[in-house]
């Protein structure tokens, strides 16, 4: 199996290069993980970037992208890929090393959006109630697991990194927004009612197609828009 | 040459650059989180430092659910609960603080759900409870539904909730910053940390009274396991290291359904929401392990009953090694609302679509029940040398990393995300008062050779660099019988594998004499690789082969104190099933260990069984 995998330490490197690896095809299994092969690299080279942690697809760590598409490592099966396999770090984010990007701006658009539900305050003794069509509205916003596969691959994102709010954000705002227990949405939607934080979105569904979850924050984006409309 | 000469640690001025908080939460898993918010709620000056964004800590793998007696699906109250506890725990439990954990349960969760968390609903709006293994009503009669559960996704969706709480008071966060050992002011409390920047290899003191622990569990020492990564047990290597105990360390728990060949967890929701266990005739096997609750038994009963059924030649596959998950008489639709995490995992590793066709499983390594021993206020103990209970001061310790003992010998499934948010925010609310009592000990000095101790720790990580390829291993050393192709050339990687192994085969889900003595006697081999081993990564950012081996070392004294304690217990209670003494001893062994790493001992404590506000449960037969 051959792999080509960009490598950038700023200790020793002007810019990032691109190295050659060979993984023994004797070691790949139908269902290997692009998460495993890349730590039989990183036994041959103990210096190779990247992160992971939880190993099943719901912790985040391991975006980046593969052949041209970002994708969580450890559950895109290596069979599944063109070889060479061409593996960069997620796009349109400052690298920090090899495959390991500074997610900073990712997670502060994120906390812009305040993203915490603001509900009118019970006693210990009840909760709130909520009916399951209620909730049935969470799904496919609440899953969200902040890898940023969805952020880095987007153009709006890349163009204006500082301003538009990008997908994963917007999508954790119309969670909050949709959410039958929250008391602060019209404050929600005031706040989020910009050329620049929701209404840069173009709609290119690239965020969608990245996606490891199978979530749909263009959709998201699209119904907060028309709620804009509706309320305003 | 190697670099460190020229930019030894040590030279850095750590003193000058000392941070002083009224808490450190080390930690940002569901626990550390909670505790944190409980602190900053209360206005105090804290810091949480956890080497993993907050949330990619394991929590979010969390898949069931958490238990409370809220009686929204079948009637119930928190005693019936306890009792399921003590009983799931072979009564190896803290009868006292299984009370209050199951008292708390209710009210906990409902703030949970006020902090946001997206739990399942029923028709009357409440929170959906599902049914889980272990729990009854009325003391062992019907199945009780007590786990509440936001789909099969629920540590995630409690973990975010917790992260977004947190973002909404600005509490203080060190994102990958990795805590490499505590230490002690000049009295012998536990008064700072050292700690790491992942980003740039920067050491940093962060000085503090009130350091809490909430480091999650160690599964990564066993080799299939379902844990992160991450799971390393950094602060029960702190612990070790700084000269105190673990508790129980022997108790680990193999839950019955991971991917088979690969670890995966599949959830107890899944049998819960009616999912059966079947061999290779397609029997339902665990109506002749636990007739009355079959595939409800608690983890340990239906981890051996798979194991025997395998070893008795029952087994599936090509290789009769594992046993099916069947819940293709379930609708498709429960499948996509309540399990829709399962399926994708399903899909994902083992290519089956569980609506279609039954996933194959097999036990593997969960949770560690043993840990750092507190008290019920979340302080650590530690005995003394006539063997009385100590409060470690300075030192707190909640969740997997903790043990509190309210799992005893086996956890019941619902009870570990409870267990979290139960004891962090009880530890908090210790720490509080803690600091409203003494707030003068931020001035205290801090100790020397502790100091010392740990400067010379990371140090032998800086000069261990070697970039010559002939990094060769002394192969007298790779001398055992289970490792028959030695290294060439020695490393961090191979040495976590091959501890993994002996692990697996010394301390599995059955465990005798012969196995556990020759773990203990490979143990030592492992013990001298690491201390020779060279690194071949001198870099500053992000070294990740460093960090490697100083978890490395917290992973390998978290192997002694388990194979040890293992050792020593001649009974077979709960996950510690013994081939050589099948019966459980309430005579010799209703009692804890206590593992020293300094002596390399055991000392033994007093199981607590009495109950602050009802009658003991007394230990009886354990059946299902």
């Amino acid at each position: 199996m051959k792999l080509i995998i960009n490598r950038y330490n700023p200790e020793n490197d002007q810019a990032p290069y691109e190295q050659f690896f060979e993984v023994d095809d004797a070691l790949i299994q139908p269902d290997t993980m692009l998460l495993e092969v890349l730590q039989m690299v990183r036994e041959q080279d103990p210096s190779l970037g990247f992160r992971s942690s939880c190993q099943e697809g719901v912790c985040g760590s391991d975006g980046m992208n593969v052949n041209g598409k970002n994708h969580l490592s450890c559950i895109t099966p290596v069979t599944s890929l063109k070889q060479p396999i061409v593996i960069k770090p997620l796009p349109g984010l400052p690298i920090i090393k090899d495959l390991i990007i500074d997610m900073k701006l990712f997670y502060q658009q994120y906390q812009d959006v305040k993203p915490f539900l603001q509900a009118t305050p019970l006693n210990p003794s009840q909760e709130h109630l909520q009916t399951p069509k209620e909730r049935a509205k969470l799904d496919g916003s609440y899953e969200c697991i902040l890898c940023g596969c969805c952020s880095t691959s987007c153009p709006s994102f890349w163009w204006n990194p500082d301003q538009f709010s990008g997908p994963a954000a917007l999508l954790a705002a119309s969670r909050f927004v949709i959410d039958s227990r929250d008391i602060k949405h019209i404050e929600r939607l005031k706040e989020l009612d910009s050329p620049t934080k929701t209404f840069r979105c173009r709609h290119i569904q690239n965020c969608t197609d990245a996606c490891p979850k199978g979530l749909n924050p263009s959709r998201a984006i699209q119904e907060l828009k028309s709620i804009m409309v509706k309320e305003s | 040459m190697p670099k460190s000469s020229t930019n030894n640690p040590a030279t850095k001025n750590l003193l000058e650059n000392t941070l002083s908080f009224d808490a450190v939460i080390v930690g940002a898993g569901g626990a550390g989180l909670r505790a944190a918010l409980q602190l900053a709620e209360s206005g105090h000056k804290i810091a949480v430092v956890s080497k993993v964004f907050p949330t990619r800590s394991h929590t979010v793998a969390a898949q069931g659910g958490i238990n409370a007696a809220l009686g929204n699906v079948t009637p119930d109250n928190w005693q019936w609960h306890m009792y399921d506890t003590i009983k799931g725990s072979d009564y190896l439990g803290d009868q006292d603080a299984i009370e209050y954990m199951c008292q708390e349960a209710a009210e906990i969760v409902r703030e949970l759900e006020h902090f946001g968390v997206p739990f399942s609903r029923l028709e009357n709006g409440k929170i959906y409870q599902r049914a889980f293994g272990g729990q009854s009503q009325n003391y062992g009669e019907d199945q009780a539904h007590r786990t509440c559960a936001a789909a099969d996704r629920t540590g995630h969706a409690i973990l975010h909730s917790l992260y977004q709480q947190n973002i909404r008071l600005g509490t203080t966060i060190f994102e990958e910053f990795y805590a490499i050992d505590l230490l002690k002011d000049t009295q012998g409390a536990i008064n700072g940390i050292m700690v790491m920047n992942i980003h740039n290899s920067e050491y940093q003191i962060l000085k503090s009274p009130n350091i809490l622990l909430a480091t999650g569990g160690a599964g990564q020492v066993f080799r299939t396991n379902t844990n992160a990564g991450i799971n390393t047990g950094d602060g029960l290597g702190m612990v070790l290291r700084a000269g105190y105990t673990l508790q129980d360390m022997e108790f680990w728990q193999f839950h019955p359904t991971g991917v088979a060949g690969k670890g995966m967890l599949i959830s107890e929701a899944a049998r819960g929401e009616g999912g059966v266990l079947r061999n290779a005739s397609g029997e339902a096997f665990m109506e002749k392990y636990a007739p009355h609750v079959k595939d409800l038994a608690s983890r340990d009963v239906v981890s051996r009953a798979i194991a025997v059924e395998v070893q008795q030649g029952r087994g599936c596959g090509p290789n009769k090694d594992h046993v099916l998950l069947d819940l293709t008489h379930l609708d498709g639709e429960v499948i996509k609302n309540r399990l829709p995490g399962i399926r994708d995992i399903s899909i994902t590793f083992a290519g089956i679509d569980p609506i279609e066709q039954a996933v194959p499983v097999f036990p593997t390594c969960h949770y560690m029940m043993g840990g750092i021993p507190t008290n019920l206020k979340g302080q650590v103990i530690t005995p003394n040398q006539d063997n009385s209970q100590q409060v470690v001061k300075g030192l707190y310790a909640v969740g997997e990393c903790a043990c509190v003992s309210v799992h005893g010998a086996n956890r019941l499934g619902g009870n570990s995300l409870l267990d979290i948010v139960v004891f962090g925010r009880k530890a908090a609310q210790t720490i509080s008062e803690q600091i409203a009592l003494s707030p003068a000990n931020h001035q205290a000095e801090l100790d020397t050779a502790s100091l010392q101790q740990v400067m010379e720790r990371i140090e032998r990580w800086h000069n261990a660099v070697d970039n010559s390829v002939d990094n060769l291993v002394d192969n007298s050393i790779n001398n055992s019988e289970d490792h028959n192709k030695p290294p060439i050339s020695d490393s961090v990687a191979l040495i976590k594998k091959d501890l993994q192994k002996i692990m697996e085969q010394g301390c599995g889900v059955f465990r005798e004499e012969s196995s556990m003595r020759h773990a203990l006697q490979q143990l030592p081999f492992i013990e001298k690789r690491l201390q020779t081993v060279c690194l071949t990564d001198d870099s500053d950012i992000f070294n990740l082969e460093r960090l490697s081996a100083l978890e490395l070392e917290n992973l390998l004294a978290i192997a002694f104190a388990t194979a040890n304690s293992a050792l020593a217990r001649q009974e077979s209670r709960g996950a510690h099933s013994r081939i050589d003494y099948q019966q459980r001893d309430d005579q010799a062994w209703l009692k804890h260990t206590l593992y020293n790493h300094q002596t390399r001992s055991l000392s033994y404590k007093e199981v607590n069984l009495n109950p602050i506000s009802r009658e003991p449960f007394t230990p009886k037969k354990r059946e299902y």
